[in-house]
């Protein structure tokens, strides 16, 4: 069992002549098991808070904490955060030129676990996770999210997240440039990485299609930078109908 | 970790045939530079020359001056080693006697203080449909910094023969090196040039080819040492039909100046060139220039070319140049283009690579060999690859650990 906890979080990010605050203290506490929708409106700061919480070098924490399992995140490497069971589904993969999918992978694996994955199994591994998928195994031999198409980049991010099985991971809008059965088809991967490893999920997203296949268990409104209200799965389907405006002229 | 932005990327890229960009149009035709086997033609290189506007002339002094090979009692200033098999015939061609100087007339001071200084150059011919199956080995070991050190080679492959010659620099000297390469038609040759020295050395080089009809040419230089490497490496053709490559992979440290100045001169029809250089630089002062000519002239109709420069800045204070020249004298042709940029290393993908679980110098590991995995795979000769990856994971390790300036 795992817990992340995001206690009081505050983030800024620099700007060309200062720092602009973003995350204006942020509580969240995600357990093993569970699935929290984050939704919220364009630039309310949920790229933000994942970015931060993964460690992005253009986000500055400016207070409160980040724990998984009483650990201090915050003190942590980018990389040492992804070993201590964390991940990231980026919103925008970043391209990497030159550096094969099947490299990546056994790279990121072999970091994660302190050892190199055995072949045989890794291989079989591989192939089953890509065709789960509906990944071409040519994919394998591709640079890096080099020429993927939106949707090609998000079914990656969760090829890497099955392989790599994390305790914790966020998932930037996954769902969105996804036509719908891609749609199915990543929701089921994400379903697959709970029912077996028991991932504790925060699912940004703008749309609740997508919670028709990964039930979420807590459903967080979130609005300039902190969490404005939390529910459950009804609270998603109000918001559909509804939109923002309710917690947008709160706010003012 | 440091987040920095690319300052300095200028990409053009013309898929198709493309005459249009912003490649520059040199004052003075490339054509029109100063051949000549006297030293005197050439002055002195003050550095306001443009074609010397970015070495650091005054470090090469000595090697401006028109000066003898300083080979002692039993005391080369520079070993060099040939190593050929069957189909391999080794001589020597003193000045004046053919094929020397048929094809490499010397096209700065650098070339011309070789030339006149080297009086029994190498001459290596490969036989007539000879089909080597192990690569000729020229090895040139500098014995000091700061001793001067002439070489001339001519390389004379006969028609239809298929070879690879590996020139190899090491140790420290102050190097003029020329080559000559005659291409037969329907050969295929491959020539590296490897600068392998240490960090004392200067080389100034001019490597001349003419490809015969029908024939195919590689050209690849690998600078990784030396303090000064200024390489020129040169190409026309003898008929219709052939087909050069020229390659370079260079990566430069702190204090360290490599220039690669490549020339294609289609003067013949149905003819194609590929050039493609790409080279990573790190650390204080670290320099690298790139100037890629390409002449098309009136006569070469129906040929394809495209050039291509990419440096990867890794660290503040290092600067790339890349100047692509084209000259366009016909407007009958395939295709000719040009891309160049130089960039930061992108932190963007450090991130992700990291948030993956990877070490940061791993990251960099991959960054960097992924940067230059297209040309690798172009060079195709094994062994090359090999002593290149394994430099290129020494280079790395100088700074790693350390994070990069912001
Ligand atoms: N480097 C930056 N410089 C200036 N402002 C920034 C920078 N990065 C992010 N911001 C601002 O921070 C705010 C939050 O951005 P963020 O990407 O977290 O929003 P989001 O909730 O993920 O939006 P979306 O739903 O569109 O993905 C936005 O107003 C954005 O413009
Ligand atoms: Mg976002």
């Amino acid at each position: 069992m795992t817990t992340l906890e995001i206690k009081n979080l505050q983030v800024s990010v620099e700007t060309e002549d200062s720092a602009k605050e973003i995350l204006k203290g942020v509580d969240l506490t995600i357990n093993s098991d569970e699935t929290h929708a984050i939704m919220g409106p364009n630039g309310s700061g949920k790229s933000t808070l994942a970015y931060a919480v993964a460690g992005h070098p253009k986000y500055t924490v400016t207070g409160g904490q980040v724990l998984l399992d009483g650990e201090d995140v915050l003190a942590m490497g980018v990389d040492e955060r992804a070993q201590a069971g964390l991940f990231l589904a980026m919103q925008y993969p970043v391209e990497v030129p030159g550096v094969t999918v099947s490299n990546f992978l056994r790279t990121a694996k072999t970091s994660i676990d302190g050892e190199a994955p055995k072949l045989r199994h890794w291989v079989k591994d591989v192939k089953g996770a890509m065709e789960a998928l509906r990944m071409d195994p040519a994919f394998a031999e591709r640079n890096v999210n080099e020429g993927f198409s939106g949707g090609e980049k998000k079914r990656h991010e969760i090829l890497q997240m099955e392989l790599i099985e994390p305790k914790i991971a966020i998932l930037d809008e996954t769902d969105s440039g996804l036509d719908v059965d891609a749609l199915k088809v990543v929701s089921e991967g994400v379903n697959r990485v709970k029912d077996k490893t028991g991932l504790g999920v925060m699912l940004i997203t703008h749309y609740t299609r997508i919670l028709r296949y990964i039930q979420p268990d807590y459903v967080h409104v979130f609005v300039n930078g902190r969490v404005a209200e939390s529910g459950g799965r009804d609270l998603a389907d109000r918001l559909e109908e509804e939109g923002y405006d309710r917690f947008l002229t709160a706010g003012v | 970790m440091s987040l920095l932005v690319d300052e300095t990327t200028q990409d053009h890229q013309d898929p198709q045939a493309q005459i249009g960009g912003d490649h520059r149009i040199p004052d003075q035709s490339r054509a029109a530079r100063t051949r000549s086997f006297d030293v005197d033609a050439f002055g002195v290189p003050t550095g306001r020359e443009e074609e010397w506007r970015f070495t650091p002339v005054d470090r090469l002094a000595g090697l401006f001056s028109d000066a003898a090979t300083d080979d002692r009692e039993g005391d080369a200033a520079a070993d060099v080693a040939v190593q050929a098999l069957d189909g391999v015939t080794v001589g020597t061609l003193a000045p004046g006697q053919a094929p020397r100087g048929t094809v490499l007339v010397p096209e700065d001071r650098g070339a011309a203080v070789a030339s006149a200084n080297t009086g029994q150059a190498l001459h290596v011919a490969i036989a007539a449909e000879a089909e080597l199956s192990q690569p000729v080995r020229v090895d040139v070991t500098g014995r000091g910094a700061g001793r001067r050190s002439n070489g001339h080679v001519v390389l004379e492959a006969g028609a239809h023969s298929k070879a690879l010659v590996i020139l190899d620099h090491t140790g420290a000297a102050d190097h003029t090196g020329n080559l000559e390469v005659l291409v037969g038609d329907g050969a295929e040759v491959t020539v590296v040039s490897l600068q392998r020295w240490d960090d004392e050395a200067l080389h100034l080089a001019q490597h001349e080819a003419l490809v015969g009809r029908d024939a195919t040419y590689k050209h690849i230089a690998v600078s990784i040492g030396g303090g000064i490497v200024r390489m020129n490496s040169n190409v026309r053709y003898a008929g219709p039909g052939g087909d050069a490559t020229l390659l370079g992979v260079y990566f430069a440290d702190a204090g360290q100046h490599l220039e690669h100045r490549s020339f294609v001169d289609h003067n013949a029809p149905r003819c194609t060139s590929l050039v493609t250089y790409k080279g990573a630089l790190q650390g204080d002062t670290a320099r690298t220039v790139w100037v890629g000519d390409v002449l098309i002239r009136a006569e070469a109709e129906g040929i394809d070319t495209y050039e291509l420069n990419r440096n990867l800045v890794l660290t503040d204070g290092a600067r790339a140049d890349s100047v692509p020249n084209l000259e366009i004298e016909t407007g009958d042709i395939a295709g000719a283009g040009h891309a160049s940029s130089t960039g930061r290393f992108d932190d963007e993908q450090l991130f992700y690579l990291m948030s993956r679980g990877i070490t940061e110098d791993e990251a960099r590991r991959l960054v960097v060999r992924g940067f230059f995995a297209d040309i690798i795979a172009k060079i195709g000769v094994p062994e090359v690859v090999e002593t290149l990856m394994t430099a290129i994971d020494e280079e790395l390790s100088l700074t790693m650990g350390r994070t990069p300036a912001a």
